[in-house]
């Protein structure tokens, strides 16, 4: 038996969140009626000149930098030549030789430790249009299918990364960063049932044998709809390309480049088209456009304008507010309003431990069970932190306190109106003194269990101190009990 | 540098063009013509010369991210060989 290691590349394309296409002034809105957003120059009719939007530039520059490409002074554009419906140029407007960047990377890790830290080169990142969409289905039984170019020329950033994972799981923390990152930059909504964000991957293997390491042909895989598709996909193709090999020994050139697609309900890829050579698609300089040129304090002025990214924030959260990288990473990974939620309570408490436990459990399950975002919880920042601190100050008993925030959320209402809605009032010390001496002398044997050493014997106690006020913190009148204990004679 | 009829045969079918092979014979000796003509060009010392990517000395041309109005959808099908009220009509994809 012999070992071997998964080679994983991903190919991501992101729609780019401008409000017109790439080079005509058409909308990008999802979801229009097919063919409503077209015009003579994304429909490829002659005589027409497109004209570079520079907000998509823009974004796409803004983009590559954060992922630490090199911007090139000087990049253009290409036209890459195919046949196919849903393109009716019959090319697309790409970058070959000249991309707008490259050498980047993106460091990934998994806060469980489930792969090492690692930081995965990109090789290039570069802006191109869209193709328009085949709807297939809809014309079942027709025997033809129908074109809608909405979607042509929609400006997307293609990132290539270089082969660097090792695993499917790694592929997909890759991918779960950079949709983060894109997130925080703001310049994709990332959304992968619109197709806003688009992933293809390359997999094969590398096999120890006794004559050294042998690649297999390296497959991609195609119409992935989710991260997780993805990672199930690329187990799949794992294990289909490990038993292929013990099958036929075919290596890496034996065949050429072949493409598979995934079926998500099967669980299977399969088999399409092989991929044409990459000389096929003829690319030449598209004389239609002007290229573009960036200088060094461009890129310079761009990456000041970024703010700060999630692994710098995932760093702070720790080095600065003592939270745990596992804690940090709940947090950053939610987005940025959520990490602006979390800063802003630890402030106003000065309690950041307090202040990610009960964002990180108790806020993030009720956006998770409720229709809430962060934004439209009912609880703000200041009045959470409110709460924190009566539960601190032992005005709202600790094992109530999630009630408390329950009705906030519930009936839209500060912590004192929910404390009053709860007829929760705060216990006074020595209130708390008298019941526990009234509940002691009435159990003796208690205080004898105790003394032998069964300090669990006090819950009994606390049980009945609730019945007679609720509003009793349990934890303080176990203190106050075993105190009592102690002194008594 | 000359160019073979499975050149040719190759271009046509990444074209998507369907020839015959009276037009293939033709488009065999024209083509070859026109890149006979284009080929001229590698007699120029080029030495030391930084490739162009473009004729015309001009970069940066730019427009701003605002919506223009789209052709009605009538309007930009009226062209189409083969429709319905929605989209351009195509023989179906298979493969995909």
């Amino acid at each position: 038996m012999s070992d071997y290691t998964t080679i994983v590349g991903l190919e991501v394309h992101v729609q780019l969140a401008t409000a017109s296409k790439l080079f005509c002034g058409c909308s990008t809105k999802f979801g229009a009626e097919p063919n409503t957003q077209t015009c003579p120059v994304c429909i490829g009719l002659p005589g027409t000149l497109p004209v570079m939007n520079r907000n998509a530039f823009q974004l796409a520059l803004k983009t590559a930098v954060a992922l630490n490409c090199e911007i090139p002074a000087y990049t253009k554009w290409d036209r890459k030549q195919y046949y196919y419906p849903d393109l009716p140029k019959n090319y697309q407007i790409s970058q070959y030789d000249l991309p707008m960047s490259q050498h980047g990377y993106l460091d990934i890790g998994d806060p469980k430790g489930a792969f090492e830290p690692k930081r995965v080169r990109i090789l290039r990142a570069h802006l191109e249009e869209d193709a328009g969409k085949s709807l297939h289905d809809e014309v079942a039984g027709k025997g033809d299918s129908l074109i809608d170019l909405n979607r042509t020329g929609t400006p997307l950033l293609e990132i290539v990364s270089e082969p660097d994972m090792r695993s499917p799981l790694e592929a997909k923390a890759f991918l779960t960063e950079l949709k983060l990152l894109l997130t925080y930059i703001g310049v994709s909504d990332c959304n992968m049932q619109e197709g806003s964000l688009r992933v293809d991957a390359n997999v094969n293997l590398h096999i120890d044998t006794a004559e050294g390491k042998v690649a297999t042909p390296i497959i991609e895989i195609k119409n992935m709809n989710s991260f997780r598709a993805v990672e199930r996909a690329l187990e799949y193709e794992v294990g289909r390309q490990w038993c292929e090999w013990q099958e036929t020994h075919r290596k890496l050139g034996d065949a050429p480049k072949q493409t598979r697609g995934w079926d998500d309900v099967a669980g299977v890829t399969r088999g399409q088209r092989s991929k044409e050579e990459s000389s096929d698609y003829r690319y030449f300089p598209d004389p239609d456009l002007a290229p573009v040129t960036v200088g060094p304090q461009d890129a310079a002025a761009i990456r000041e304008s970024l703010g700060e990214l999630p692994a710098a924030l995932r760093g702070r959260l720790e080095s600065d507010f003592g939270l745990s990288a596992y804690d940090a990473d709940v947090l950053v990974n939610q987005g940025s309003p959520v990490v602006t939620y979390f800063l802003d309570v630890a402030k106003f408490t000065g309690d950041p431990k307090a202040a990610a436990n009960w964002v990180t459990q108790d806020v993030l399950r009720t956006l998770k069970e409720s229709e809430h975002t962060i934004e439209s919880l009912p609880v703000a920042s200041s009045a959470l932190a409110e709460l924190i601190r009566k539960v601190k100050a032992g005005e709202v008993p600790s094992s109530r306190a999630r009630e408390v925030f329950q009705t906030m959320v519930e009936k839209r209402v500060d912590v004192a109106a929910a404390m009053q809605s709860l007829g929760i009032a705060a216990v006074d010390e020595g209130e708390l003194i008298a019941l526990c001496q009234k509940l002691l002398a009435a159990n003796p044997k208690t205080i004898s269990d105790v003394r032998a050493g069964k300090l669990q014997a006090v819950g009994a106690l606390i049980g009945q101190a609730k019945k007679q006020n609720p509003n009793v913190d349990p934890t303080r009148f176990r203190e106050l009990c075993l105190e009592l204990i102690e002194k008594a004679p | 540098m000359s160019i073979s009829r499975r050149d040719n045969e190759k271009v046509a079918l990444l074209g998507r063009l369907r020839l015959t092979e009276d037009e293939l014979a033709i488009m065999t000796t024209e083509l070859a013509q026109i890149v006979g003509y284009v080929d001229q060009l590698s007699e120029v010392d080029t030495d030391g010369i930084e490739p162009m990517a473009h004729a015309i000395e001009v970069a940066n041309v730019f427009r701003a991210d605002e919506v223009s109005p789209s052709l009605s959808r009538e309007e930009a099908l009226s062209n189409a060989p083969h429709r319905d009220e929605r989209g351009y009509l195509v023989p179906a994809v298979l493969g995909e």
